[in-house]
């Protein structure tokens, strides 16, 4: 425990060295750059923003498409998934082109997805959905792959019907796999979603917070953007984490007997 | 980005080997096969049509005439150069930085308890978000994109070459201890052998993000390379040359992805061939 202790004060050394670098830096003016703005300053900002409502639609906005388009985007990968998973035919036709277009990175879709479908909602969503439908795809279809052989032997014996297979077998023993395919996801989507508001410029989220700051020059926006950026990132990564941890609770209870 | 993305092995349809030209090499080749041409096929028959208007899907054909002219006139070979040179530049930078502090973190608990929570602090907002702050910091120029590739790199290979130093088992270092082994031969004969499959992991990862990162910044602030030729391609509504630009960053990151795997099966070989 005292161990443990002082490894959380070692670990706070150096952001608070930097806060107060950042904060006698301001305090004793070595710099005059109209980018040096006070600690304080961005603490205001999100008071302000918080207070007239801006900062939560922004954030309302942007998880709401991020939701969407994780939505979309994983159960459409885990239905391919799941398709290319139980039919070698299947993997044989789509696998390859898939493979392939996995290669191109995510961002340069955009420019052809707002040529097709506009600069609104429809767009983003569209492209955060393409974000998550990959690693749900691949990890469905590898799990999957990866259910030993002996388990569906057992199931044949007990005469098992082709849903109950699934449902009973193949997908329990998949798991872990898909959920680290939607874990994955989730993170995916949330980038996507900034790259998204980035580029598509049009509506409200914290993408666009973050330009509108560095247009205007508003470093405390900038600053507070890229901590809400960090911690909605980290918050998601902990919950799919602690999801995946209660979900998967059985696996780890009937192992832990031995 | 975070750990998870790092660390998880990403999966991949069967990897293409040489076909040994068995039946099933030759099926699942032929196999391949349908589904692209038919959604060429399918685009071609839009196109014929007009379906669509020319604008929004040009047919499959100009697409591949622009894409002939775009390297005749030395307009797509100039941009994919100066991609590479960056995304060179920053994935060096940022790879060695990565080594380093991963090999810092992984020998030094103390460098470890330091530096590792506010490390994941800084990986945990993804490069994007830094974007903004680093346009103030160090304008549009050429350090802005070299800094960004630079943090994508870094942090997968910095994270995997720790998880792979501390993951190195005890029993090779007690081994080594039995056998008195200076704390250097200890060094590179066992610990840097053994974690060096996931250290070269990160490299991958390091270059691969490099790479999207690279799209990415030339998307949002650059006048020239393959990021920009798709922007200035959709500004000008010429969707033939955006489709040719998507088609060379797809094709240019796979080819990234597996001069890596090949280099790896290069050194690893080394490595048994040296025991």
């Amino acid at each position: 425990m005292h161990d443990a202790s002082r490894r959380r004060l070692r670990g706070t050394a150096l952001p608070v060295l930097l806060l107060a670098g950042w904060w006698a830096a301001f305090r004793f003016g070595w710099s005059d750059s109209p980018l040096l703005v006070a600690p304080s300053q961005v603490w205001d900002t999100a008071a302000r923003l918080s207070g007239d409502g801006t900062l939560w639609r922004a954030l309302g906005a942007s998880l709401a498409r991020d939701l969407a388009g994780f939505v979309l985007g994983s159960l459409a990968g885990f239905g391919v998934g799941i398709a290319l998973g139980l039919s070698r035919l299947l993997e044989n036709l789509v696998g390859p082109t898939l493979h392939t277009v996995k290669q191109v990175s995510l961002l340069a879709w955009i420019p052809l997805i707002s040529v097709w479908f506009g600069l609104g909602d429809l767009a983003k969503v569209v492209f955060l959905a393409l974000a998550a439908f990959f690693p749900v795809v691949l990890n469905t279809f590898e799990g999957i792959r990866g259910v030993p052989r002996e388990l569906v032997e057992v199931a044949r014996v007990f005469a098992l019907t082709p849903l109950q297979l699934l449902c009973r077998v193949v997908l329990p023993a998949a798991l872990p796999s898909i959920f680290n395919g939607i874990h994955l996801a989730l993170i995916y989507a949330w980038l996507a979603t900034l790259g998204a508001e980035y580029l598509l410029t049009s509506g409200i989220g914290i993408g666009n917070l973050l330009t509108d700051g560095r247009e205007h020059l508003w470093m405390d926006q900038v600053l507070l953007g890229i901590v809400i950026v960090g911690a909605v990132g980290f918050t998601l990564n902990w919950l799919a984490g602690a999801i995946e941890a209660r979900l998967l609770r059985w696996r780890g209870t009937s192992t832990g007997q031995y | 980005m975070t750990a998870r993305i790092e660390t998880s092995t990403l999966p991949a349809f069967a990897v293409p080997r040489l076909p040994s030209l068995s039946h099933a090499a030759v099926t699942r080749l032929a196999l391949s096969w349908p589904l692209p041409l038919a959604v060429l096929l399918l685009w071609h028959l839009a196109a014929t049509f007009e379906w669509l208007p020319p604008q929004i899907l040009p047919p499959p054909a100009v697409v591949a005439t622009t894409f002939v002219d775009l390297v005749r006139t030395g307009e797509l070979p100039d941009n994919l150069w100066i991609s590479l040179g960056r995304v060179l530049a920053g994935f060096a930078a940022g790879g060695a930085a990565g080594l380093v502090l991963g090999v810092a973190m992984g020998l030094s608990p103390t460098t470890r308890d330091v530096l590792y929570p506010s490390f994941r602090a800084i990986a945990q907002v993804p490069s994007l978000g830094w974007l903004p702050l680093l346009m103030l910091l160090v304008g549009l120029g050429e350090a802005l994109k070299i800094i960004l590739i630079a943090k994508a790199a870094f942090v997968p290979v910095a994270l995997n070459t720790y998880q792979g130093l501390r993951g190195v088992p005890t029993r090779y270092i007690e081994v080594a201890r039995v056998y008195r082994f200076t704390r250097w031969q200890l060094l590179v004969k066992v610990v840097f052998p053994a974690a060096f499959p996931q250290v070269w992991n990160g490299v991958r990862y390091g270059l691969t993000h490099a790479w999207l990162a690279l799209v990415a910044v030339e998307l949002l602030a650059s006048s020239e390379g393959l990021g920009f030729m798709i922007v200035y391609g959709r500004q000008l509504y010429q969707l033939d040359v955006v489709l040719a630009a998507v088609v060379v960053v797809g094709t240019v990151g796979y080819l990234l992805d597996r001069l890596l795997t090949v280099l790896e099966q290069r050194l690893l070989r080394w490595r048994h061939d040296a025991f």
